[in-house]
């Protein structure tokens, strides 16, 4: 292992407490709709303004009431012409990528903390369906050129490169993933904008054809057209507002910056720093967590994560999951929604505009019951994770 | 030094800059060269000028031996582009002996026989722009009547 494990070692990490910021309003496209017309050619920005639209409305707020902007995946300057939010105090544009979403989060709520902004948008959008995406490449690290040399076309192969070495290390078998694969397809089928709703047994699972072995297609995310949006404000003005306010009660977050995107602890040892500093700030532990919402690109992803979080033990996660556990009515819920290989892939976010609709009770068949406390992860080269909680 | 052979995977000409021209000119010639610090030792990849542990600038070129074990791997068999057409095939990370970890492909065996832990050496394939990708192959005993 390339770093030692004593968490001890991690003090002085960011991490930042968020006793008063939340989450006021969400808006998601209906992906179903846009994934089952085929016929249809989606604009990015369309896709944008209506999720931004929808988030408004859903706190009763205009564009008139948002003085900070962060385009994800999209640029501000057309995103604000479409939406006529021309005058905002202060804009960001993030990259299209997974791990910008807790990221992106993380700033919003900066934002507000510091005053340089009461009100934030965040909003996400792809047409990646419609403009023929195809995920890896390289785009998102220097090392993508060189590896492109050898016939690294797709971020899957990374992961499945790391999970080949996770099944060596601790024995998993080769239906080691099929409980997550079969529960976000069950999960899917009780989410009426999830792209896939049809239940998958283990058998179906196994059948599913390698892409990149041992890793299978229905271990991929979906690539899919859709946008998220979210509007974050302080807890003050969030009470004023037309829905109950979903307390982002702690954010904590830790990089592992590399050429490439394998880990060789399975980003175990940056996990655990950023869980740490979580549960710390916010004095609320795994066991407390009523549904998980794990980011979820390539399914040996939940793995890495459920164990660096302290959630299931190290290097038996795969057993872990087995047992019900994660499923809805089970004792820890996870990727409500479906997540990326049933609902959408929307690269985090509409995973954080899951948890705001559990927290509030608003997740029709598939709501988690007396649900309070909601964790996002996302293991990735930037880890983050968030609790949020019932004001 | 071995010999550079026509490529049996696709062989992209690879991007050169500064920091990898001599990198890409040694392969040309059969040589698997990197980068040193001579003030903590460290052996590096990618080659760079500037060591990445000590951020010392006093790094120089050696003889990499050009063998390693395979640390992990992944049958490709859906891709797009050039490589659609040579599915499937083995994209790997390989523990060079001196330390460091390189993407690579393993070559010259069959795809499924491939093992985290293997022994594997260098052969170099020709782009034809002066330069030669490194691909690794199985070390057997009689390794060198396959080249």
């Amino acid at each position: 292992m390339a770093r030692g494990h004593d968490l001890h070692e991690y003090k002085g990490d960011i991490a930042m407490a968020m006793k008063d910021v939340a989450i006021v309003g969400v808006g998601t496209s209906d992906f179903r709709r846009l994934y089952a017309d085929k016929s249809q050619k989606n604009d990015v920005y369309q896709l944008a303004a209506e999720a931004f639209r929808d988030a408004l409305e859903d706190c009763g707020a205009t564009q008139k009431d948002v003085d900070g902007l962060l385009c994800v995946n999209i640029k501000y300057g057309p995103f604000g012409d479409m939406t006529g939010l021309t005058g905002p105090g202060f804009v960001h544009d993030l990259e299209g990528t997974g791990r910008m979403s807790g990221v992106a989060l993380q700033e919003a709520c900066s934002l507000v903390e510091s005053g340089a902004a009461h009100t934030v948008a965040v909003v996400y959008a792809t047409n990646g369906r419609t403009a023929g995406l195809k995920y890896g490449g390289g785009d998102a690290d220097p090392a993508g050129a060189y590896d492109a040399m050898y016939g690294m076309t797709s971020t899957g192969a990374y992961l499945s490169m790391m999970y080949q070495r996770y099944r060596h290390l601790y024995g998993a078998p080769e239906d080691a993933l099929a409980p997550l694969a079969i529960n976000n397809r069950a999960n899917g089928a009780r989410n009426p904008i999830a792209v896939f709703q049809q239940e998958i047994t283990k058998d179906e699972y196994l059948a599913s054809r390698f892409i990149s072995q041992p890793l299978r297609k229905l271990d991929y995310c979906i690539i899919n057209d859709g946008a998220v949006a979210f509007i974050v404000t302080s807890m003050d003005r969030a009470r004023g507002m037309s829905k109950k306010p979903v307390r982002v009660a702690a954010t904590a977050g830790r990089a592992e910056l590399g050429r490439s995107y394998i880990s060789p602890d399975f980003y175990y040892a940056t996990s655990a720093a950023v869980a740490e500093d979580l549960y710390k700030k916010s004095g609320i532990g795994p066991d407390q967590i009523d549904c998980m919402q794990v980011y979820d690109n390539f399914l040996p992803t939940i793995l890495f994560t459920l164990e660096g979080f302290g959630h299931a033990p190290r290097g038996a996660s795969w057993e872990w999951i087995r047992d019900g556990r994660i499923e809805l009515g089970g004792e820890r819920p996870m990727n409500t929604s479906g997540g990326h290989t049933s609902e959408s892939y929307m690269q985090g976010f509409a995973l954080h505009v899951e948890a705001v609709r559990q927290v509030r009770g608003e997740a029709g068949e598939r709501q988690v019951e007396n649900c309070g406390t909601v964790q996002y992860m996302c293991v990735s080269p930037i880890v983050t994770s968030h609790i949020f909680t019932a004001d | 030094m071995s010999e550079v052979r026509s490529p049996v995977l696709p062989a992209a000409r690879p991007v050169v800059n500064p920091d990898t021209e001599e990198f890409w000119k040694a392969t040309a010639e059969g040589r698997f060269i990197g980068r040193r610090c001579d003030d903590c030792g460290s052996a590096m990849w990618y080659p760079r000028p500037i060591c990445p542990f000590c951020h010392s600038s006093n790094t120089r070129w050696e003889d990499f031996t050009g063998r390693g074990t395979v640390y992990s791997f992944s049958v490709v068999h859906r891709a797009g582009g050039e490589w659609k057409g040579v599915t499937p095939y083995v994209l790997a990370y390989v523990e060079l002996e001196e330390g460091p970890r390189m993407m690579t492909n393993i070559v010259d065996c069959d795809v499924e026989s491939v093992a985290i832990g293997d022994e594997v050496e260098v052969v170099f394939e020709d782009t034809g722009h002066g330069s030669a990708l490194p691909r690794f192959r199985p070390v057997r005993a009689e390794a060198g009547s396959q080249a």
